[in-house]
């Protein structure tokens, strides 16, 4: 090889560096490794194959490409690189997958190659944590965070109350993108959600792999919002492929099987927040608190003014676009006022609450279990609040009994 | 490359890629391996596969016969004889290329892609410039990308295009020839290196050659199968005794050889010229972007380093002597003796820079000190 080789082995570095540079964080290097804490499936040598042509090490990628489609098989994008990597060793590369007749299928490579590669490097630090988890209930083990932009489902776990990252996965998300508004559009909804149940591969066919975990949409305020359709759910991939290009679904979040597997036992039907963005924000620990503690002072000081039976100071907690089904705001207030006319006592302990900042928009929902004591009724019931932020002050806008 | 160099053999007109070696017409005959090969150039397996039995009963060990035996079981498809046939001949001749391309000729008919692989890189390994075999090997890499690329876009892999055809060698002029021997000293790279020989599906017809016959004007032209006293080191694009006299790219390749060369000799002389004028500017801009730095820096640092050194006071004076250039297409290597001197450092050193072309300017890719 000695005459054919070295010519060649200018072009692929150059095609594919310039793919390597294209996902290169500010750093260039991962920032969140944890060695031996996440298991990213190909991607960690996804990422060495890459640096091995940028530092023109074919021979080495090639053999990291092998080892790779060995563990899995079905890896489409694997078999692409090997496929450049082979034919640069018999002609000059002119691009990434340098098969002509490629189509949209050789487009959908290029770009899970990129989301993998983007999403893989710009892992977020251990002292980071997404903004949304700002207090998980005790009951809820782990909460999903998945980011529409990178291409990315992050697993957290509850350690009493601070999410604590477990793993990240490649997933894929609509054809058209996210910010779903109706039925029919192909897109994935933003928003904080829960995983509603599980469906057993079983009932649902091959095309959803390992099987599915539908989730809540549209959930309160979607609805409110006029948002429509329905069937959202986490799934996995038909068992001839290791995943689907970054816009594959109709709306859902695709992961592959053996990630799915990786993950079901972290989810609990009605109980795991699934909280979708097309942008993670991360805020350090300290920030992390202090918005937990100011929101929780907020949410007791509610309580207090319920107990208070002071009806104007109870209702300054809610928005003036405040509506619960049919009551808008001026009949929560009216109906407020002639119950609390007949109480002698109140008392309201919140259990279980658990808080989550939506992306995007300035507001948190947040759901407890509420134990209402007075002369002449007592409940015990699982509500949920959407607070938005007002000025500077938060606000109820939705309140309800949580499904 | 002289008739003796190579023993006697017809030239023939495979299916696939015109071997012929320029020698041949002029080589005296031997007797029977001979009319085998004819039978074969004829097209005419099944009598070569008789006549080459026959042969081998009176000379059961000739292996230029039972070369030929191979050649004729595979053009009868007869694969799996042939290979044994082959594999034979590699385990007793371990020297020989031929066995060796042949054999992964047949491994890649089975889409046995990775024996087919380590036949090649075997009969490269015997002679480093065997040019078919580095075409089989490039061809075979195609197809096995091929085979990835589907499997990548799930394509339907039953396209018969796929299948891999790679070049039989159909006589074995290697015997005899030392490995890595010879080589040419006019610029041969480009001339050598005409391009890829055509594929050819003609019918294997005598009468009509599909390509230039040895007699072809070509040659003369060329020098190309003539490798004048050479310097021993550098086989690479020596021994290709079957280059395909393609007609095109006999003259002009060699002209431009020429001027690449040249460019080369200036470029490293200006290199050289920026040092001692200690125009660390200039200087640093003969090397390219890919640039192997030297131990385990950065390129940033390296070039901090280089810029303190060349910046230090003082006069620096660099004086090559011996320059050698030698031109491979877009890439070449410059080989010299380097005096350099620098306030308190007198150091003569033998030098080597792997230069590469990119827009028509040469660059400096590495730099050794031997």
């Amino acid at each position: 090889m000695s005459r054919i080789t070295p010519s060649l082995r200018r072009l692929l570095p150059m095609v594919l560096g310039c793919l390597a540079l294209l996902v290169a964080g500010p750093t260039g290097a991962p920032t969140g490794l944890r060695a031996g804490v996440s298991d990213a499936g190909p991607d960690a040598t996804l990422t060495l194959i890459l640096r091995d042509i940028d530092n023109n090490k074919l021979d080495v990628a090639l053999d990291r490409t092998n080892a790779l489609l060995k563990a899995y098989p079905n890896f489409r994008l694997g078999w692409l690189i090997q496929g450049d990597l082979l034919l640069a060793r018999a002609r000059p590369l002119t691009t990434f997958g340098n098969v002509p007749e490629g189509g949209d299928r050789l487009r959908d490579l290029r770009l899970e190659a990129i989301a993998r590669l983007k999403g893989y490097r710009n892992r977020p630090a251990d002292t980071q944590v997404p903004r949304y988890l700002l207090q998980m209930e005790a009951d809820q083990k782990y909460a999903v965070v998945v980011d529409t932009q990178r291409s990315r489902l992050y697993i957290y776990r509850n350690e009493n109350g601070r999410p604590v990252f477990v793993a990240d996965y490649y997933a894929s998300q609509g054809k058209a993108g996210s910010n779903k508004m109706r039925e029919g559009d192909n897109k994935t909804p933003l928003g904080v959600y829960h995983v509603t149940g599980f469906i057993p591969r079983e009932k649902i066919g091959d095309f959803y792999g390992a099987g599915a975990f539908p989730i809540n949409y549209p959930n309160e305020w979607d609805k409110r919002e006029g948002k429509t359709g329905y069937g959202i759910w986490l799934h996995g991939v038909p068992s001839d492929t290791y995943a689907r290009p970054p816009l594959a679904s109709e709306g859902c979040v695709v992961i592959s099987n053996q990630d799915f597997r990786a993950i079901s036992g972290y989810m609990q039907a009605g109980r795991t927040p699934f909280i979708i963005s097309d942008g993670v924000e991360w805020l350090s620990l300290d920030d992390w608190k202090s918005e937990r503690t100011s929101l929780n002072a907020t949410i007791e000081q509610w309580r207090k003014d319920w107990e208070s039976r002071d009806t104007a100071r109870y209702l300054s907690h809610y928005s003036k676009e405040f509506k619960s089904g049919n009551q808008d705001f001026a009949a929560w207030s009216k109906q407020k006022q002639q119950v609390n006319a007949g109480k002698d006592f109140i008392e309201v302990d919140l259990r279980a609450m658990s808080m989550f900042r939506n992306p995007g928009k300035d507001m948190v929902v947040v759901a407890f279990e509420q134990d209402y004591r007075s002369n002449n009724l007592s409940n015990v019931a699982r509500k949920r609040q959407y607070w938005v932020r007002e000025g500077s002050a938060w606000k109820i806008i939705y309140e309800g009994v949580a499904s | 490359m002289t008739s003796r160099r190579y023993k006697p053999v017809a030239a023939c007109l495979p299916a696939l890629f015109v071997v012929i070696s320029v020698a041949l017409s002029a080589s005296p005959v031997a007797a029977a391996p001979e009319d085998v090969q004819n039978l074969i150039k004829q097209g005419q397996f099944t009598q070569a596969l008789d006549r080459a039995d026959r042969d081998l009963v009176a000379n059961p060990k000739d292996r230029k016969t039972r070369f030929l035996k191979g050649v004729a079981l595979t053009e009868l498809n007869r694969l799996d004889e042939a290979a044994q046939v082959f594999l034979k001949l590699t385990e007793e001749a371990p020297e020989l290329p031929e066995p060796y391309n042949n054999l992964a000729v047949i491994y890649a008919q089975q889409k046995q892609y990775d024996k087919a692989k380590a036949a090649l890189e075997m009969a490269i390994r015997t002679h480093p410039s065997y040019s078919i075999a580095h075409e089989n090997l490039g061809d075979l890499y195609t197809k096995m990308a091929r085979q990835a690329y589907d499997r990548a876009l799930q394509l339907d892999a039953a396209n018969p295009s796929t299948q891999a055809k790679l070049g039989l060698i159909r006589e074995i002029i290697s015997v005899g020839t030392k490995p890595g021997a010879p080589a040419a000293a006019t610029p041969p790279a480009a001339a050598v290196q005409p391009a890829r020989p055509p594929v050819v599906a003609a019918a294997p017809t005598p009468a009509a050659p599909p390509a230039p016959t040895p007699a072809a004007p070509a040659p003369a032209a060329k020098p190309v199968p003539v490798p004048p006293p050479p310097p021993a080191a550098a086989p690479a694009p020596a021994t290709r005794p079957i280059a395909t006299p393609a007609p095109a790219p006999a003259e002009k390749p060699a002209v431009a050889t020429a001027d690449a060369e040249d460019d080369a000799r200036k470029m490293v002389q200006s290199w050289a010229d920026a040092w001692s004028r200690k125009d660390v500017k200039d200087y640093l801009a003969f090397y390219a972007r890919d640039f192997a730095v030297p131990g385990k820096t950065s390129r940033a640092d390296w070039e901090k380093e280089r810029r303190t050194r060349i910046d230090k006071p003082g006069t620096i004076k660099v004086g090559l002597s011996n320059l050698r250039i030698k031109v491979d297409g877009d890439r070449a290597t410059a080989q010299f003796r380097q005096a350099y001197s620098a306030p308190g450092l007198n150091a003569n050193s033998n030098k080597t820079l792997e230069l590469v072309r990119r827009n028509g300017r040469w660059q400096i890719q590495q730099e050794r000190v031997n």
